[in-house]
């Protein structure tokens, strides 16, 4: 039982839930006050952390006063989360009446004239805070994902050889810390020059956002995919020319599981990044997710304002966190076949 | 071949109507409009939400977009079908001026609703300048000639005099300008080689998307600002600052803003177009109906968060017939916001002549013009003749009444003095009306970086 425990703590340590090992402990019999002591340490104290952190927030925000009332204490904020919510679900409410009259509609046509074509058009109505979150989560990943394709491949090329790396290196260190909103516009008039359909299979505000994402993002990936391969046992690549592996298979079977765990750090650094760069790229770039929220929230000056964006502060924080924990999940599972 | 059940849809509502009309065959059902959050977007809100684009068989996407540039060059690349625009944008661009695009509008969507806000600071040394009626209150309206003194003793002191309004070629721009110009105070030129429209000017303007406004103003950047309803009344409910005179004040029941799309669109969906304007001019009817009777109703639309999000009280301000000038001096504007009434959504020519005037004015048109490319000009970018093609289709549905609309205008009010220095403006005769004004460029006047040019 006790050897279960101990090969489990780690996986919950990373899923933040490291306090579920002293209960289990003395599930198991252990001594109750040593591990009364450690749950107080790994439960308890951040507990009181955020208690704390409510209510000195309460107590300092009813001091702030704006021009748009007194900032929202965590009551205020909590309110609005729910009122998100109601209007979601009123949100849901429309679109089922804007179909059930468009179906009517439809079936009028059709009485009219059997041959008559009808389509189905998508909801008008306005993206909820749910549906908002879900563009932000699908930009980021799509530029999460772009990025990967080209920094793994060209971190490999420039970790195999000195001589790529010398040549990319400079331009890496110039373009790594430049901020999203230098790129942005740059991006949007790239994008509406080049992009050019009819009938375009994706908004442009959502390829600028992602392309941005793409910009800000691929570095950390690369730099780390570098050095992974850079610093890969030379032993290993021996044994590679000794078998005289051809050049794919090299890099399939040695240099790329070899460098995994440092890939994989490098793209965890990236989707932070990404998802840090996405907000601001969305208030610009109006793609309809969270950073546009925050934005026109921003815009629009109510008494309630405030306490939208700070619910939108909290999913951003709290979804940042996840994300996180998720590629710290992927890495630490590839680190743990990568050394046995 | 999208083009059948819309069609149907609309003789339904037709045959409902007691009136039968030949459908229009739509090129395009599902559009996407922007705007900017202010309360004179209200048309487009009415349209969407009292179902008045489904009865033409629309499917109408609408969103709000970060300032008036980001919204031209959108309809422009063809990410918005359309939007709703300040009046300046479609000539602007048209005639080049910024971001150059052939931008056509055939509907007017209101008159008046700016206002002119002014810091508390700067209320109070104003103030004193303003002579002051029976009821002991200030008298208005309250002439620029009341900030000159203000401005000198800024300018005595080396600090500069700034103030905002929310685009070069906004109305808000122009009326600004107007007003500090008809009380002796030098706004500024624009030149070819400056943008900044700054040469030789007394208060230097510069740009702020419109909700921002009472931000800037209220961290010291901005000593006043031009701009519409809610963010005068915001500035006031917020205490940060005072609306000294509102655009009716300046020119009695002045175009605002307009309904713009570009001149390939309009080309490309005759019928789309139509279908729009009519649902467009019932939404302004519905606004204006029975003296104002549903402006309450429309106050709870505009206030959620999709369109204008602002508080409910603070629209109610201004779109209900009166305007709080000072916290507590609530005065009756009737017609602070017009969106039907006076033929308010007929697109004049001579309201496009009078901001090619201005533009000339201040130089964002660099060199004298004759008379016919000022007439040309606005005819090429108004397009009353769509105007009317929808009107009629309303009036034979029978949701519109023949009186409603003036069909045999030829484009042009009639000539008009009802400005705050009383000069008369005729849109037949723009050069005649460059000369009248004191401050401005007039005949073949250029402004330079340093000095302006006086032609002989």
């Amino acid at each position: 039982m006790s050897t279960l425990i101990a090969r489990v703590n780690p996986y919950l340590a990373m899923l933040g839930v490291g306090w579920l090992v002293p209960i289990l402990k003395m599930a198991a019999g252990d001594s109750p006050s040593a591990q009364l002591r450690e749950l107080a340490r790994e439960l308890g104290v951040p507990v009181a952390a955020m208690l704390l952190f409510l209510a000195v927030w309460a107590a300092v925000a009813a001091r702030i006063e704006t021009s748009l009332g007194a900032l929202p204490g965590p009551s205020a904020v909590w309110a609005e989360a729910r009122n998100l919510a109601a209007e979601h679900a009123a949100e849901r409410s429309r679109r089922a009446e804007f179909y059930a009259r468009q179906d009517t509609r439809n079936a009028e046509a059709r009485a009219e004239n059997p041959n008559a074509e009808v389509r189905v058009r998508r909801y008008t109505g306005k993206p909820t805070y749910l549906d908002q979150i879900f563009t932000s989560l699908k930009t980021v990943f799509t530029g999460f994902v772009l990025g990967m394709l080209v920094a793994v491949p060209l971190g490999v090329l420039a970790g195999l050889s000195k001589t790529v790396n010398a040549a990319i290196n400079p331009l890496v260190q110039i373009l790594k810390p430049v901020s999203p909103l230098a790129w942005l516009p740059i991006v949007t008039m790239v994008v509406s020059a080049v992009y050019v359909s009819a009938d375009p299979l994706f908004e442009k505000s959502f390829i600028t956002s992602a392309i941005t994402v793409t910009l800000c993002s691929l570095w950390p990936t690369l730099i780390n995919t570098a050095l992974g391969v850079a610093t890969i046992d030379k032993d290993l690549m021996n044994v590679g020319r000794v078998l005289k592996l051809n050049w794919p298979t090299q890099v399939f079977k040695i240099v790329l599981p070899s460098a995994l765990p440092l890939i994989f750090t490098g793209l965890r650094l990236s989707l932070g990044v990404g998802w840090m760069v996405l907000i601001a790229a969305e208030m610009l770039a109006q793609n309809p997710g969270l950073g546009k929220f925050v934005w026109d929230e921003f815009q629009n000056g109510s008494s309630e304002s405030l306490a939208r964006i700070l619910v939108a502060v909290f999913t951003i924080g709290i979804i940042g966190f996840l994300l996180d924990r998720i590629m710290l999940a992927i890495q630490a599972a590839v680190t743990h076949s990568a050394n046995r | 071949m999208r083009h059948v059940s819309p069609a149907l849809a609309i003789a339904a509502v037709a045959a409902a109507c007691g009136a039968r009309a030949e459908p229009l065959e739509l090129e395009q059902d599902e559009l996407k409009f922007g705007f900017i959050k202010l309360t004179d977007m209200a048309p487009l809100a009415v349209a969407y939400e009292l179902g008045f684009f489904e009865d033409e068989g629309l499917y109408v996407t609408l969103e709000p977009q970060a300032n008036w540039k980001v919204l031209l060059d959108r309809v422009i690349t063809g990410e918005l079908d359309g939007a709703h625009m300040l009046a300046g944008q479609p000539l602007a661009a048209t005639i080049g001026f910024g971001t150059a695009a052939q931008v056509v509008t055939a509907f007017s969507m209101d008159l008046n609703g700016n206002a002119i806000t002014v810091s508390n600071d700067v209320w109070r040394a104003l103030k004193p300048h303003v002579p002051v009626g029976a009821d002991g209150k200030p008298l208005h309206p309250i002439g620029a000639e009341a900030l000159k003194p203000v401005v000198e003793s800024y300018r005595e002191s080396g600090r500069p005099f700034n103030m905002a309004m929310v685009f070069p070629v906004s109305t808000h721009n122009y009326e600004l300008r107007y007003w500090l110009a008809a009380g002796g105070i030098h706004p500024g030129y624009y030149s070819p080689t400056d943008s900044s429209g700054q040469i030789g000017a007394d208060v230097l303007l510069s740009v702020t998307p419109p909700p921002q406004m009472p931000a800037t103003l209220e961290a010291g950047t901005i000593l006043g600002y031009s701009v519409g309803e809610p963010w005068n009344q915001q500035a006031v409910i917020k205490g940060i600052g005072v609306p000294v005179i509102t655009d009716y004040e300046i020119w009695k029941n002045n175009p605002e803003k307009v309904f713009g799309v570009t001149a390939e669109w309009a080309e490309a969906n005759p019928n789309t177009h139509l279908a729009v304007i009519k649902a467009l001019i019932r939404a302004a009817m519905w606004l204006d109906e029975r003296d104002n009777a549903n402006r309450r109703e429309a106050v709870a639309m505009l206030a959620r968060s999709e369109y204008v999000g602002a508080d409910a009280a603070v629209i109610a301000n201004s779109m209900t017939g009166t305007f709080e000038y000072e916290r507590g001096d609530e005065r009756p504007v009737p017609d602070f916001n017009v969106f039907f009434r006076y033929f308010a959504t007929y697109p004049y020519y001579s309201d496009a002549v009078w901001y090619l005037t201005q533009m000339r004015r201040w130089g964002q048109i660099p060199e004298g013009k004759p008379d016919d490319w000022y007439a040309a000009t606005a005819k090429a970018v108004y397009r009353p003749d769509i105007y009317l093609k929808a009107a009629r289709l309303l009036v034979d549905e029978g949701l519109a009444s023949e009186s409603d609309f003036p069909w045999t205008s030829d484009g042009y009010r009639e000539p008009t003095n009802d400005f705050i220095d009383g000069l008369g403006y005729d849109g037949r005769k723009p050069n005649a009306y460059l000369e009248s004004l004191a401050i401005g460029l007039k005949g073949d006047d250029t402004a330079s970086s340093n000095t302006l040019v006086t032609a002989q």
